[in-house]
């Protein structure tokens, strides 16, 4: 399992580019930072109030004043720059965050995600996934590609969303899909499964890219 | 010359049973620990409380880090002093899930930028804001913190859901630094809510860390105007783990 997330996070981290200003949910998408290549510049959003995440702060180096959107101690790059809840969510509506990697619980083919929410269990709340969804151009999901062999992606969502066609790409250890107007389009496959395999664990049609690759791990 | 220097007592003696209130802080960090201290010595009861969050429990976070006591918000919910949160976010502290299933507590959840702008409007003298979170998602159906059904407005094409603004009695603030006058700012990531909050009350309290004369640091480090503070008060610490 550990090691099937490492591969989802680590071909995550290859969708980005120098320069880019990127958000990473708790969790599975946090792990996407530790891959990025150390040779291009990506500055991570917090939620919470800043711009620069560097790693997780040590006794050593622990600032209280400085933690991470899921309440960890955290330390900050030399270029970060800090702001106040408004600042930080003006920057995620107005697209200025590009991309925001988060889990699902659902995910359909038209792009709606539903990850914050089961109605009848112990109730969290959205905190800023909603804002995210909704404003950044580009939302990743990274997640298993099944709840234990039940389908995550789905044609249509039946959990209460967190917003609607918003999901630009799907990575899971099955694969890499893209969301677009036509469907959900498979463009790699790992080499340890088969298309019937992916087809199977999906719960709506998956389009068959012209091109599709291996999907990469290294 | 107006004083505006006072104990946290005398702060929150006007705070009454079933007011608003908003409380800045984020988990905790950020949030003014001698206003939430005076409040409990008060024992001032059915507060409406807007927040990102419901603070920390004692413990929190889980590991070696946790904190002694109860942080922010939390301290309030420890002494079942809230019948009502507003807040984007109620999963952390165990308190509010407890509270919820005993009856005691209701919560109205607002995503966090939505949050944010609705205070901001309270502060700022907007009639509310247009944005595109929370569109086809329940945010767009449940009543508001109000008992208000939302307005769904369509502008070249897109969908936007109109937000109103959110007042309260007080805010109490966290700041770092201020001076006599009230000017401050909050360091790092305990800016959060400590900005939007000021001005967007009848009374705006503010705890700092650090007084300072004024004229004695350089103006353009104060992030918030002083004119919008009506107390501060002194003996807020750096947070302790």
């Amino acid at each position: 399992m550990a090691d099937l997330k490492a591969r989802i996070a680590k071909r995550c981290a290859k969708e980005f580019q120098d320069g880019d200003f990127i958000n990473l949910g708790i969790g599975l998408p946090t792990m996407v930072a530790d891959y990025i290549p150390e040779d291009i510049q990506v500055t991570c959003h917090s939620e919470n109030g800043f711009a620069g995440i560097d790693s997780v702060a040590t006794a050593e180096n622990l600032d209280v004043d400085i933690i991470n959107s899921g309440g960890t101690y955290v330390t900050a790059l030399p270029r970060v720059k800090y702001f106040d809840t408004a600042e930080s969510f003006g920057l995620v509506r107005g697209g200025h965050v590009k991309a925001t990697v988060l889990g699902a619980m659902e995910v359909a083919e038209n792009g709606d995600l539903a990850n914050w929410i089961v109605p009848g269990k112990k109730v969290a709340g959205m905190g800023g996934a909603m804002d995210l969804c909704a404003g950044c151009p580009e939302v990743i999901i990274v997640m298993l590609h099944t709840q234990k062999g039940a389908h995550k992606i789905l044609k249509k969502c039946t959990l209460p969303l967190t917003a609607e066609k918003c999901v630009s790409k799907i990575i899971t250890e099955m694969g890499v899909m893209e969301v677009t107007p036509e469907g959900i389009v498979l463009k790699e496959l790992h080499p340890d499964y088969t298309l019937d395999d992916i087809k199977a664990a999906t719960g709506c049609e998956l389009i068959i890219s012209p091109d599709l690759k291996p999907m990469e791990e290294e | 010359m107006i004083n505006k220097i006072m104990t946290a007592d005398q702060a929150v003696a006007g705070v009454q049973d079933g007011m608003t209130i908003m409380v800045g802080g984020f988990l905790g960090t950020g949030s003014p620990e001698v206003l939430m201290d005076a409040l409990v010595r008060k024992g001032v009861k059915h507060l409406t409380v807007i927040g990102n969050d419901g603070g920390l429990a004692a413990g929190q976070p889980a590991g070696e880090f946790g904190g002694k006591t109860a942080r922010g918000i939390g301290k309030l919910l420890e002494h079942h002093m809230v019948d009502h949160i507003i807040a984007s976010h109620i999963g952390v502290n165990p308190m509010i899930n407890e509270q919820v299933a005993e009856g005691t507590l209701h919560y109205t959840l607002v995503p966090q930028g939505t949050l944010a702008e609705k205070i901001r409007a309270a502060a700022y003298g907007l009639g509310g804001v247009l944005t595109p979170t929370g569109v086809a998602t329940p945010m767009e159906t449940e009543l508001d913190e109000l008992g208000r059904q939302k307005k769904v407005v369509e502008i070249e094409g897109k969908k936007y859901l109109f937000e109103l603004p959110l007042f309260a009695d007080y805010s109490f603030i966290r700041a770092s630094v201020a001076d006599k006058f009230g000017n401050y700012y909050c360091s790092k990531a305990t800016k959060n809510f400590n900005y939007v909050m000021a001005g967007a009350s009848k009374h705006t309290i503010i705890a700092p860390e650090k007084i300072v004369e004024i004229g004695e640091i350089d103006p353009d480090y104060f992030g918030v105007a002083g004119v919008l503070v009506e107390g501060i008060v002194e003996g807020e610490k750096k947070w302790q783990i």
